[in-house]
């Protein structure tokens, strides 16, 4: 019982709204939603936006916003992939290559961000568009095949019934609640990000956390890029788009506050299994089209931040009331 | 005489909190009546309450001797009665000439703007109060001083009768005081009652007529201004007594330790060619209006205003402060002027808060941090300092100004440094917790901390420093030493 007291409220109320979910899906659709082949696919997809989400987030938590996610992730996909296709190019070289180059396309952000003072949406929106500029050149502009067995075997190998991506996805999960949650330089973007003015004030050297955080973002991009590699076999500059948007419904779902200082990563995983989850639901009636998807996404966001406003005056309330 | 406002036991309260608790107050027509008390007595609520902003939940309201059992704010402002909030509730991106007429062109239900009629309204506002100004100009151009001179002039187009003035000198240098001063004198002459809230204790006695003071939600005493003494007001304030006479006592030159801090034809931008010398032990005061450099000053000595030419000496040895880091190794502190926006975290919580100067050490080589030691670390510093909190996980925004500057105090005591740079220490800080300050600036001097204290308040820097450097316009015009240190002393250097 005390270990749910300290549990982050947030963290709470979101594990309650997934097992109703699970909850009311299984009882309305339990034959056709609760199978192992559904939960796989399930596992699969949600591993490589899940990622983004996280990277997308720990920039909003320091004070920022990184839109240039999905393109950082096929450009990193795009690079491992012409690299696999070479005969005699180790396959581990390749992904070093590929995450490497993620974190230099995050470094490349955080350098406009913290030494130009671009406002981050707009440096990662004009980022992104070199970035998807990059991989149109560097792959021609057609979408880069003929990944090797070897590697491409790792979208569909399970480890006791569980994907292997997701198994990746949960291994960053938890590196990264480790990161933000106990380590002085996570809790250094917590504090940039809720006053970067009080953070230089305190002897934080802000171009530091900043440029760290977006290469972070960026690194963890590079890694979904890898598994949508693995998964679908091939990479393109265009793929997966609509994605950005729905990172940033994740995070902010997850608990990112979008003005910086708050947000935890186990909030934003939590999050992207109920939004897979929803959407595979929604998927069970073919009587919904494809069409609604987009206003279903804008009502839950809009919804959420609704809510999460209305939480946030109310536990300033009380806590002022506490003291 | 008779009353143009008189309540009576008036009682409100929000969710649990009794913010009234039954507060009595009568002011007559045509004084100046001062309304005190510290930081969460009840000040603002009992001015939203004859305003009609609030209803009280008993209680009696009369003004100009008519009774209102219910009060909706355009009750008062028919009434008379205008409050002049700090913020002065005006329009920035906005003309004067806006700002002043909007108010009667939307009463009288005008759909169409007419330009000459506004300038016209305008010109009758600010000619009541002899106020020159551009009235073209946008009101977010103008000095704070000039938007409250607007925010009376539009008051006295509504033909007001009780001014309520909500802490109106915060904002304004001692000029611009004496200028408001004047303006309320004036408006006094005129058969215009005021009520002026405030804590500092010299413009209420230079003002008033009458003072009323309240103390958690109720008053402690009414009385004429002329009864009324500096002792006296301190403790009805706080209910403390306080031993001021040896916070005022000063250290002869000669008295201190080594020299910590050397400057020597130091310039940088806002100042030029500052030299002084700091001990081990010495409070240093550094005293001028605003844009007189003091604030650079101390900037610089923190590595965050690089000098362009000049030397800065730590313990003898000439130092390059590069950056706020390099301020830090080399044992200085800074307290910033502007708690809210440069000292604290306000949505996180006072653990963060304390600690965020001491992460790499709380953490070790590994960087990886306990919460543990991060949490004892905290609770040690909120109980030396005396924070009064019953929680340090909430967030820091939840304590008074007092406490909220002792919480940036604690961050930099616990890295044990040589120099403590505070600007503005007492700033929006009420008496008892004031006084706690001054009383830790000199038990840590006492210990051998040097403590320079960089301030407008003349009256602060006499009462706890041992020496002060005054500066104009850039430049140092003179340095009072330990019995030399007094108001007509410092008024001299200044000019």
């Amino acid at each position: 019982m005390k270990k749910l007291k300290t549990m982050d409220e947030n963290v709470l109320r979101l594990t309650i709204l997934l097992f109703a979910f699970l909850l009311i899906a299984g009882v309305t659709k339990g034959d056709s939603f609760l199978k192992v082949s559904i939960f796989q696919t399930m596992g699969k997809q949600l591993s490589e936006y899940g990622l983004m989400a996280v990277g997308c987030g720990i920039c909003m938590i320091s004070g920022g916003i990184d839109l240039s996610c999905v393109y950082v992730a096929n450009l990193c996909g795009i690079v491992a992939g012409l690299l696999m296709q070479k005969s005699g190019f180790p396959i581990w070289a390749a992904v070093i290559a590929a995450i490497v180059t993620g974190a230099a396309c995050g470094a490349f952000n955080g350098f406009l961000i913290s030494c130009l003072k671009i406002p981050a949406m707009l440096a990662t929106l004009g980022s992104y568009q070199l970035f998807q500029g990059i991989s149109v050149v560097i792959s021609g502009g057609s979408s880069v095949g003929n990944i090797p067995k070897a590697y491409s075997a790792f979208g569909s190998v399970t480890v006791m019934g569980i994907p292997a991506a997701f198994l990746v996805f949960l291994a960053i999960i938890i590196a990264m609640s480790f990161f933000m949650g106990k380590t002085v330089f996570g809790t250094r973007i917590y504090l940039v990000g809720t006053n970067a003015k009080s953070a230089m004030f305190a002897g934080i050297k802000n171009k530091t956390i900043l440029t760290g955080t977006y290469m972070l973002s960026g690194l963890i991009s590079g890694c979904a890029g890898l598994l949508s590699l693995a998964r679908i076999n091939s990479a393109k500059a265009d793929f997966g788009t609509s994605y950005t948007m729905q990172c940033i419904l994740i995070a902010v779902l997850g608990g990112v506050n979008p003005n910086g200082g708050f947000g935890s990563i186990p909030g934003i995983a939590i999050a992207v299994l109920i939004l897979q989850m929803l959407s595979s639901y929604l998927n069970t009636f073919p009587d919904i089209s494809n069409y609604y998807r987009d206003s279903i996404w804008g009502i839950a966001l809009i919804g959420v931040l609704i809510i999460n406003f209305t939480l946030e005056k109310r536990k300033t309330a009380r806590q002022a009331k506490m003291n | 005489m008779e009353n143009i406002l008189s309540v009576k036991g008036i009682k409100k309260s929000f969710g649990g909190v009794h913010a009234l608790k039954g507060v009595d107050l009568t002011i007559r027509k045509g004084e100046i009546h001062c309304l005190a008390g510290e930081n969460g007595c009840g000040k603002s609520t009992i001015i939203k309450v004859i305003s009609g902003f609030y209803q009280p939940d008993e209680g009696s309201i009369e003004i100009d001797g008519k009774g209102y059992p219910v009060m909706t704010p355009s009750d008062a402002i028919r009434a008379g009665v205008q409050v002049i909030y700090q913020d002065f509730s005006i329009f920035p991106n906005l003309t004067v000439i806006e700002n002043l007429a909007f108010n009667q062109v939307l009463a009288n239900r005008k759909k169409l703007v007419n330009r000459k009629e506004f300038r016209r309204i305008a010109e009758e506002a600010v000619a009541k109060i002899n106020f020159e100004v551009d009235l073209n100009a946008l009101v977010e151009t103008l000095p704070v001083a000039d938007k409250q001179l607007i925010a009376i002039s539009r008051a006295l187009l509504e033909n007001a009768k009780l001014i309520i003035m909500d802490e109106p000198t915060t904002a304004l240098t001692k000029k611009e005081v004496a200028r408001l001063f004047e303006i309320i004198a004036d408006l006094k002459k005129r058969g215009i009652t005021i009520l002026f809230v405030s804590h500092k204790l010299d413009e209420v006695f230079e003002i008033s007529d009458s003072i009323t003071i309240l103390r958690s939600g109720e008053n402690v005493i009414s009385c004429p201004a002329s009864e009324m003494n500096e002792e006296k007001f301190a403790y009805y304030m706080t209910g403390r007594h306080f031993d001021t006479q040896q916070l005022g006592q000063k250290k002869k030159k000669g008295a201190f330790g080594e020299t910590v801090l050397e400057c020597e034809h130091l310039s940088a931008a806002g100042f030029e060619d500052v030299s002084f010398q700091l001990h081990q032990g010495e409070i240093l005061g550094i005293t001028g209006q605003l844009g007189s450099g003091r604030t650079e000053l101390s900037l610089s000595l923190f590595g965050l205003n690089r000098p362009v030419s000049g030397r800065i000496k730590v313990e003898g040895n000439e130092v390059d402060i590069r950056d706020v880091t390099t301020a830090q190794s080399l044992g200085i502190a800074l307290v910033p002027e502007d708690r809210l926006t440069e000292g604290l975290f306000l949505p996180q919580s006072i653990i963060r808060n304390i600690t965020v100067t001491r992460l790499d050490g709380l953490a070790g080589k590994t960087g990886i941090l306990n919460s543990k030691t991060v949490t004892e670390e905290s609770e040690k510093w909120v109980k030396e300092l005396g924070v009064a909190t019953k929680n340090h996980e909430l967030p820091v925004q939840t304590l008074s100004g007092g406490n909220q500057q002792k919480v940036v105090l604690a961050r930099w005591l616990a890295n044990r440094p040589k120099v403590l740079i505070l600007n503005g220490p007492t700033v929006g800080v009420d008496i008892g917790a004031k006084y706690d300050i001054h009383t830790l600036l000199h038990q840590l001097a006492e210990e051998g901390m040097a403590v320079i204290v960089v301030s407008d308040d003349t009256a602060e820097v006499i009462a706890t420093c041992d020496s002060a450097i005054i500066m104009q316009g850039g430049r140092m015009t003179g340095r009072l030493e330990s019995q030399d240190l007094t108001e007509a002393n410092l008024a001299k250097a200044a000019i």
